[in-house]
């Protein structure tokens, strides 16, 4: 499993997105630069220009036309994935988080950090996917928190909720129409902040990373625990792999503290664990800074990692990883094809 | 739970205050025992009984004499001394009040001089008049004796209850973070908790030697325990307590501080000769105090530059005997339980640098008697060259000396069974420029002790003795040149030594064979003898485990024939950041351990087996220590174990049907498991897609969500390319 070293960003690496084919890759970093890359080869197809501070986030919507980013200068841009033509820009009082598309396109939701006097809240705008017409200014609705800021947030399977996980390693679900809320559940310790969500192929469940070591999986409708994961490190990522019951974990040392300790100590390694069993079945070293974002090709291929040491590593899976196989996955392989 | 000292009295304290309501309760008897002394002006006067009966014409006599007597402690003054006269018969009642300086003088008075005899029919008796108040009163003290109540016998627990294990498995503590746990070992298997206690230390924990107690060390003292319970045992107050050593068969304890202890004001059990001193020596069993000792005053080194030696306090085999080395002069050694020197003198030896004890009681060729035996050496000095000694206690004779020349430095190692001893003597060339190290070696229980003699040409760094065997392990390093290299250690060599097989004794010592180009550093025998770790320790860069067999079973290749032992490199390993190993008291596991006291990588531990396999690893956060449970010597005769030992077979057959069973279950619990949780995920997965189609069908959407975005075939063309391009064109000519 060789991988494929994407060396095009200065700085830490914070969020990476596969599109839904998988044939591409976008990658934001601190430096001010969204990266588009061709995940089959490496090669980069191009870079978004216009922001002017360190990147948070970036999503595609699924019909990969248009790319939204997010960044420390407060702003929201949507641009036009195929010329780099910069379509929309929404200003915030504070720094954007997360953006995220639903499943269909048509909607696009952003978490705003707590700062300066602002709560943080969570938006949700329409979005023409028509790439030369116009786009509303102002959000549908706002969910503002006032006690824990929400970190991260995604949409749920036919748009019905938004999941918003806090600060304070707790999940919460709000209704998709009009942001009224619905549940929270305390899903980690408390206090230990949720670093990463990350939605199942169908959107019924998802992942979260958090700060406590530990990564969860979580029904959407229930907000019911269904898995944890335990390891050594503090958590920055989670993915779920699509055609295996596998999920990737990511983390390493808070990054201050990266150059005091050693790269072995460190654990800058991708770890694999069987979704259902709960058991670590792998590593994957090659980053020298902890890793910050995780991202699984929608196929199951492959994926990749980015890292604080400003590189993209992405990896296809060989044979070994499609045929490993638990004793009792094999006397019900039938079964187990349903789930996929 | 936490069970410090402190929390300990103050839950009994909250406990007690919860219990009961101010009100309800009677103080009468705190009221008396509390009850504060107001007669303070009269705390300088005594009462002294006893006197003869005098005249008046004959009492200032009296009074002059004892004036004299009680001016021994104080300073009263012949008119400060009251004897009544009786009126009646115009003489003294036989006894006095005398008034000294100060309260601490007439308390020296009442110590010092009670019980004296001022001649042969009057003995004079001191008491405090405070005192009489307060006891002499009416009503105060019962006429009567009365016996205390006898106490109802309790069961004590069985503190050797781990032994009785089915499996004969051993326990272990680890200490990480503030919790020390008690723990099975089961091998692969994650180890199973017996105990866990949140602060059950404050500073590191120890095992008694033979594995009854666990020793806690808190800043008010030490504490032991033990039993199935794991209660409190017993508790030595000292404050500061740094180290604690027991003796061989846990009867005694020294424990240590480097502050010299100053007694508080509250209530605690030391008496003033406590003051100022370091060591403390107590009764294990009963919890009292046998002596205590001051740290020696080391002349012409500087305070905090000289490391402490530890233990400083040396146990005899039998515990007869402790022994510290006063440094350059004698060495003091003390009878116990009497804590008396013995023979009232210390040994004098000038220029003694170090001695050991022999580790057990050795019978001495051509001798009825016992004796113990201990080794010390004395460097290079005027007019005498450095020296090697045997002595026995308590005769103090010297049984063995050796004169050594151009030494730079000794250590003293015994074979754990005392037969061997081997000193090694770091000499120096003449010039003083390069180092290199003897070996000589003491046969004990031979005939006048011959020495034998082992010349090398490098420094020995490290050397170990197989316990209970012949045989040993050095570990050698080439000089290094002043100033060459830095950072780099030198390459180290690890050589096993056997004697040659020789009929009715132990023959000479070989070389059995020598691995260079090592980086070894420490070496670890198994308790039972026969297999050895080397490995590097506390290393920034190597961390290598090599696992040896001395008494391999198959083919001898590259050694010696003539010497007992067939060595056979099983495995080696690694352990990256390992600071400790330890050998379980059986020899069948180690365990190798990365503590937080060293560095802050990959704290944790590895357990091996024997041979070096690896059979589980745990890294733990803030890992401080991990300690196997020692085990007492067996109580089987040795015709018993011999039994045992033709019968393994028989033995293992069943121990081994036990294991298989053992891992068969507990697979087989894993597959359940898992199947379960197979179950359960796949019965989730099913209701929740069932929804999903449904909650889309009912929106009227497709059941694939995706279908809108699918390229459709007919639409997409395949281009085909086909691009020529001449790589390389040459002509020839042909003829």
């Amino acid at each position: 499993m060789r991988p494929i070293i994407l060396n095009g960003h200065e700085r830490a690496l914070t969020q990476i997105k596969f599109n839904r084919d998988g044939d591409l890759l976008f990658s934001t970093a601190k430096d001010h630069v969204v990266c588009a890359w061709f995940s089959a080869n490496g090669e980069r197809l191009g870079t978004y220009h216009g922001h002017q501070g360190a990147l948070w986030t970036v999503d595609i919507d699924p019909t990969s036309t248009i790319l939204a980013t997010g960044a420390a200068d407060n702003t929201i841009r949507l641009w036009e994935v195929r010329t780099g033509r910069l379509l929309k820009t929404w200003d915030f009082p504070t720094a954007v988080k997360r953006v995220e598309f639903n499943e269909d396109g048509n909607l696009l939701l952003a978490v705003t950090e707590q700062r300066m006097g602002y709560l943080g809240t969570v938006v949700a705008f329409n979005i023409n996917s028509d790439v030369d017409g116009p786009q509303e200014d102002e959000p549908i609705f706002k969910i503002t928190f006032d006690e824990s800021k929400a970190t991260v947030a995604a949409w749920s399977y036919l748009t019905k909720f938004i999941v918003t996980a806090h600060e304070d390693g707790s999940v919460a679900t709000w209704d998709a129409k009009d942001g009224s809320f619905i549940q929270r559940v305390q899903a980690h310790e408390q206090d230990m902040l949720i670093t990463d969500m990350q939605m199942a192929a169908d959107r019924t469940y998802f992942i979260t990373a958090c700060r406590d070591k530990t990564a969860k999986v979580i029904d959407v409708n229930t907000l019911q625990v269904l898995k944890t994961y335990v390891t050594d490190t503090p958590l920055n990522t989670a993915a779920i792999t699509p055609l295996k019951e596998f999920v990737v974990l990511g983390g390493g040392q808070a990054a201050s503290e990266v150059t005091t300790t050693s790269q072995r100590q460190g654990k800058f390694e991708a770890r694999f664990y069987h979704k259902i069993f709960e058991e670590e079945i792998g590593r994957v070293k090659g980053h020298f800074g902890p890793l910050n974002t995780i991202a699984v090709h929608p196929a199951g291929t492959g994926y990749a990692s980015g890292g604080e040491d400003g590189y993209v590593r992405i990896h296809f899976f060989d044979k070994a990883y499609f045929d490993f196989k638990y004793e009792v996955e094999r006397f019900q392989p039938q079964e187990v094809q349903t789930t996929a | 739970m936490a069970p410090s000292i402190a929390d300990h009295e103050e839950e009994e304290y909250v406990h007690q205050e919860e219990e009961e309501e101010e009100d309800d309760i009677d103080f009468s008897d705190l009221h008396e025992q509390f009850e504060v002394q107001m007669e303070e002006g009269l705390d300088a006067f005594v009462v002294v009984d006893g006197l003869p009966v005098v005249t008046e014409e004959n009492k200032p006599k009296l009074v002059k004499f004892l004036t004299k007597r009680l001016n021994e402690v104080g300073r009263a003054k012949a008119d400060q001394i009251f004897m009544p006269i009786d009126e009646a018969t115009g003489k003294s009642q036989g006894y006095a009040f005398v008034e000294y300086e100060t309260a601490d003088q007439a308390t020296a008075a009442c110590k010092q001089l009670s019980g004296i005899a001022l001649d042969k029919k009057h003995t004079i008796y001191i008491n405090k008049l405070t005192d009489i108040e307060r006891y002499g009163r009416e009503g105060r003290i019962d006429e009567q004796y009365t016996p205390p109540p006898k106490e109802e016998y309790v069961q004590q627990e069985h503190f050797r209850w781990w032994l009785s294990d089915i499996n004969a498995r051993d326990q272990f503590i680890m200490y990480r973070g503030d919790n020390v746990g008690v723990f099975w070992n089961k091998k692969k298997d994650t180890p199973e908790q017996i105990v866990d206690r949140l602060m059950w230390t404050e500073m590191f924990v120890k095992w008694s030697p033979l594995g009854t107690f666990l020793t806690s060390m808190h800043p008010q003292g030490v504490q032991l325990w033990g039993g199935q319970s794991w209660k409190r045992i017993q508790r030595f107050y000292h404050p500061y307590v740094n180290m604690v050593e027991y003796s061989p068969k846990e009867n005694y304890l020294v424990s240590w501080s480097n502050r010299p202890i100053s007694l508080p004001d509250g209530p605690h059990p030391l008496g003033p000769e406590e003051e100022g001193k370091n060591f403390l020596v107590w009764d294990l069993k009963t919890g009292t105090l046998l002596r205590s000792f001051a740290n020696l005053e080391v002349r012409g080194e500087e305070e905090g530059k000289r490391k402490v030696q530890w233990p400083v306090f040396k146990w005899s085999a039998d515990e007869k005997y402790l022994a510290r080395i006063r440094p350059g002069q004698a060495i003091e050694v003390y009878e116990v339980p009497g804590m008396g020197l013995l023979g009232k003198k210390s040994v004098k030896i000038e220029g003694v640098v170090d001695f050991e004890w022999a580790p057990e009681t050795v019978k001495l060729a051509g001798r009825k008697d016992t004796e113990q035996l201990l080794a010390y050496w004395t460097p290079e000095m005027e007019n005498q060259s450095a020296r090697v000694g045997i002595m026995a206690i308590p005769s103090k004779t010297v049984v063995r000396t050796r004169n050594l020349f151009n030494v730079s430095d000794c250590k003293l190692h015994w074979q754990s069974e005392g037969k061997h001893l081997c000193v090694k003597v770091d000499r120096h060339t003449k010039t003083k420029k390069s180092t290199f190290t003897n070996l000589e070696f003491f046969r004990v229980t031979e005939k006048e002790i011959p020495v034998e003699l082992l010349e090398l040409k490098e420094t020995v760094i490290n050397f170990a003795w197989e316990p209970k065997g012949d045989r040993f392990v050095i570990i050698t390093q080439q000089e290094v040149p002043a100033g060459v290299q830095v950072g780099a250690a030198p390459k180290t060599s690890v050589s096993f030594y056997g004697p040659e097989i020789k009929k009715g004794s132990v023959g000479n010592f070989k070389l059995i064979k020598t691995i260079d180009k090592k980086n070894s550093n420490a070496i670890y025998w198994s308790p039972k003898g026969r297999f050895v770790l080397v490995g590097t320790v506390s290393s920034q860069q190597f961390f290598d485990l090599d696992f040896w067999d001395l008494d391999f079973d198959g083919e001898k290749k590259d050694q010696p024939t003539d010497v007992a032992a067939n060595l056979q490199l099983m495995n080696t390993a690694e352990h990256f950041g390992v600071t400790d190993v330890e050998w379980d008291p059986t020899g069948r596991y180690v365990a190798t351990s990365a503590s937080m006291w060293k560095h802050t990588m990959e704290n944790g531990y590895h357990l091996w087996d024997f041979k070096g396999t690896l059979l589980r690893e745990e890294h733990i956060d803030r890992f401080k220590q991990f300690l196997w449970r020692p085990r007492p010597p067996t109580m089987l005769s040795k015709e018993q174990q011999k039994q045992v030992r033709k019968n393994l077979r028989e033995y293992s057959r069943v121990f081994d049907e036990e294991d298989l069973y053992e891992t068969e279950t507990a697979n087989k619990e894993v597959i359940e498991a898992r199947k379960r949780a197979l179950q359960e995920w796949t019965a989730w997965r099913q209701r929740t897609e069932k929804q999903l189609r449904e909650e889309r069908v009912a929106r009227g959407l497709p059941a694939d969500p995706f279908e809108k975005f699918k390229v459709k075939k007919e639409e997409a063309t395949v281009i085909e390319e086909i691009v020529e391009e001449v790589i390389h064109e040459s002509e020839e000519i042909v003829a």
